[in-house]
């Protein structure tokens, strides 16, 4: 509303500008003018320098224009000062009209344009004319920039409860667009803040449904997917103008406190994992042993068929041969001797003889 | 008038200001996010911008509007979905089970002379809002066991604190839009310990059966593959049991007296009586 006076204001110091035979009846008007529009707009900072440069000027312009009246009895010198300052003005203002209405918007922005503060319409990606700033406002609003909360904080934790009454350690990212901007602008207090609680909400309840296994694990995927479809259902709820793209879990992890547990099951698992791979190996070489020997077998035995008499003898006698040619041989030809053969003499010498060699 | 302005600026210019302040008091800018109740001594006279379930963005009466000044005065009241938030606080379910819940609730001012009414500003309304919301949620989740407290949505229990809240927020001209539990904690002290602990004993049990189920494959494996290989043996060797025998005899002969290749048999003396079947021959078979 000030905006709006100040404008008013505005144009009508400047009418008496061009009116008004004495520029400084214009910069009279001028001071009193900014006084009213100063709003903080982008011609509010000019307009407050001006003032404060000035504000002391219309009297002086008073008392130079007097004495000047008094010694030279003519108001002549300061009329085409007065007429370049107005001009200056008016181009300043027009220039700020021109460059006010004209608007180029980035590929992925929108225009959000508020005529007098109500939604008017939305400047789609290019160049877009309006009417001058206090009337027509345009809010930017970047639309396909995709945005990134970070949430369940990575440095201390989080814990969540899941279904099965465990606790987890979890952090996400959430990221996300605006896809309506009017709606994003105008339907909620604080959308960013409203991002995070509904996410932290929604996450809260998808982990409430499922086991601390499957949030840990292989149903990672699924939990975020649920948890997108959860969020975007609430935003829309709101009328947010949000679009949620995806959530990324970037850990889930049991509590500190119970980790070392977690860790021995890992370990058991390992552990399981070599006893069965020992047993493994035992197979394998029990098995091929047991091929290998049935095979040898079964060759000998074909060939023993042929002739059964001749290859017994034949393999007893060969066996013997190698046997016996390895071991001290005593042979005692009388009965009876047998008991007070001198056992521990006969490896000495055998012993003797070998260290002979 | 440009006579008048020379002869007296500072009278002009003190006009001036008051002009300026008329013109910026009789004509308020309504933006789109709020809503405008204009009072006239303290009478509330007409709405502004008020919200409409379902009426799109820009049809609403936002922007230029007019008042007398000094007359009239406006209240600003926020049009846009406000949130209100719950501090954690401990709820008791039915199985006498404590657990900390942090709720917030979304609402919208769709009634604001009743809001300007009954809590003159947003900040009451806000404080009492905030009453309302522990008192419901704690007395609608405490009807509840432990387990359904996890996830209060999946019973429609959030749906029924949002309906009883609305029913009392209705009476400030607030419309409940969204409740949520935005955290459910285990108190900290001993239900956070016990709850550790039984996370603790669960991993180690599992540990213990992982491993209990290793050893038992592993047996299993290898008792199979000895049942096989004594299935080949027998497979083999029972076509002539005699044989086998003799056969098994000559091979452990072999390994007892001449050992691996490569080692040396601890040093053996063999007692031989001609009457040994090896020696047979040594006496003259012809004789």
């Amino acid at each position: 509303m000030n905006i709006l006076s100040g404008w008013g204001a505005r144009a009508r110091g400047l009418f008496a500008d061009n009116k008004g035979p004495w520029g400084s009846s214009g910069s009279d008007d001028e001071p009193s003018s900014s006084d009213g529009g100063n709003s903080g707009g982008p011609w509010g900072d000019p307009g407050r320098k001006r003032k404060r440069s000035s504000e002391p000027n219309p009297t002086l312009d008073e008392f130079f224009r007097r004495s000047r009246e008094r010694f030279s009895g003519g108001g002549f010198p300061g009329r085409p000062d007065a007429s370049i300052f107005v001009w200056a003005v008016i181009v300043v203002v027009l220039l700020f009209l021109v460059f006010t209405s004209m608007h180029s918007i980035s590929p992925g922005q929108r225009g959000v344009v508020t005529r007098f503060g109500r939604y008017s319409y939305t400047l789609g990606p290019g160049f877009g004319i309006t009417l001058p700033y206090p009337v027509d406002r345009v809010a930017k609003i970047d639309v396909e920039g995709i945005r990134t909360v970070n949430l369940g904080a990575e440095s201390s934790e989080d814990l969540m409860l899941t279904g099965d009454q465990n606790l987890i350690d979890i952090a996400y990212a959430v990221r996300w667009n605006v896809k309506a901007p009017e709606l994003y602008l105008f339907q909620l207090s604080d959308p960013d803040e409203a991002i995070k609680q509904v996410a932290e909400s929604a996450m809260r309840s998808v982990i409430a449904q499922v086991t601390l296994q499957d949030a840990m694990g292989d149903k990672r995927g699924e939990i975020e997917a649920r948890v997108v479809d959860a969020m975007q259902r609430v935003l829309d709820g709101y009328r947010s103008g949000v679009a949620v793209q995806g959530v990324a879990i970037q850990q889930a992890d049991p509590p500190d406190e119970v980790n070392d547990a977690f860790k021995e099951v890992t370990a058991a698992q390992q552990d399981a994992k070599s006893y069965i791979n020992q047993a493994n190996s035992y197979a394998l070489q029990i098995t091929a042993k047991a091929q290998g020997d049935a095979t040898a077998f079964d060759k000998v035995y074909e060939q023993y068929k042929l002739a059964p008499d001749v290859t017994r003898r034949r393999m007893y006698y060969e066996t013997m041969e190698q046997v016996l040619s390895k071991v001290d041989k005593t042979i005692i030809e009388a009965p009876g001797v047998t008991p007070y053969l001198p056992l521990p003499q006969v490896q000495k010498e055998q012993q003797k003889k070998e260290s002979a060699q | 008038m440009t006579s008048f302005v020379r002869a007296h600026p500072i009278v002009s210019a003190v006009l001036g200001l008051f002009v300026l302040y008329l013109v910026a008091s009789s004509f308020p800018i309504v933006p789109e996010t709020k809503q405008a109740v204009i009072v006239r001594f303290g009478k509330p006279e007409r709405i502004l911008n008020r919200y409409q379930a379902g009426r799109p963005i820009g049809t609403a009466s936002a922007g230029l509007s007019y008042k007398i000044p000094g007359v009239d005065r406006i209240v600003w009241i926020d049009k846009r979905v406000l949130a209100v938030d719950m501090q954690s606080q401990p709820v008791l379910s039915t199985d006498q089970r404590r657990l900390m819940v942090d709720a917030f609730a979304r609402y919208r001012i769709v009634d604001p002379l009743l809001m300007y009414i009954r809590s003159n500003t947003e900040e009451n309304l806000r404080s009492q809002l905030q009453v309302i919301l522990r008192s419901e949620v704690r007395n609608e989740l405490g009807r509840q066991p432990f387990a359904a407290l996890l996830s209060p949505e999946r019973q429609g229990v959030m749906d029924d604190v949002r309906k009883s809240l609305n029913v009392q927020a209705a009476k400030f001209g607030v419309e409940i839009v969204d409740v949520r539990i935005k955290k459910t904690d285990l108190p900290d002290g001993t239900p956070l310990q016990s709850a550790f602990e039984s996370m603790r004993t669960a991993r180690l049990q599992e540990a213990r059966s992982i491993r209990a189920q290793g050893m038992k494959q592993a047996q299993i494996i290898q008792a199979e593959a000895d049942a096989n290989a004594s299935h080949t043996y027998a497979a083999s060797f029972g076509k002539d049991p005699d044989f086998y025998d003799f056969y098994r005899a000559m091979q452990s002969y072999r390994q007892t007296f001449i050992g691996e290749p490569g080692k040396q048999p601890a040093p053996t003396t063999v007692v031989l009586s001609p009457q040994n079947d090896y020696l047979k021959e040594f006496t003259g078979r012809s004789r």
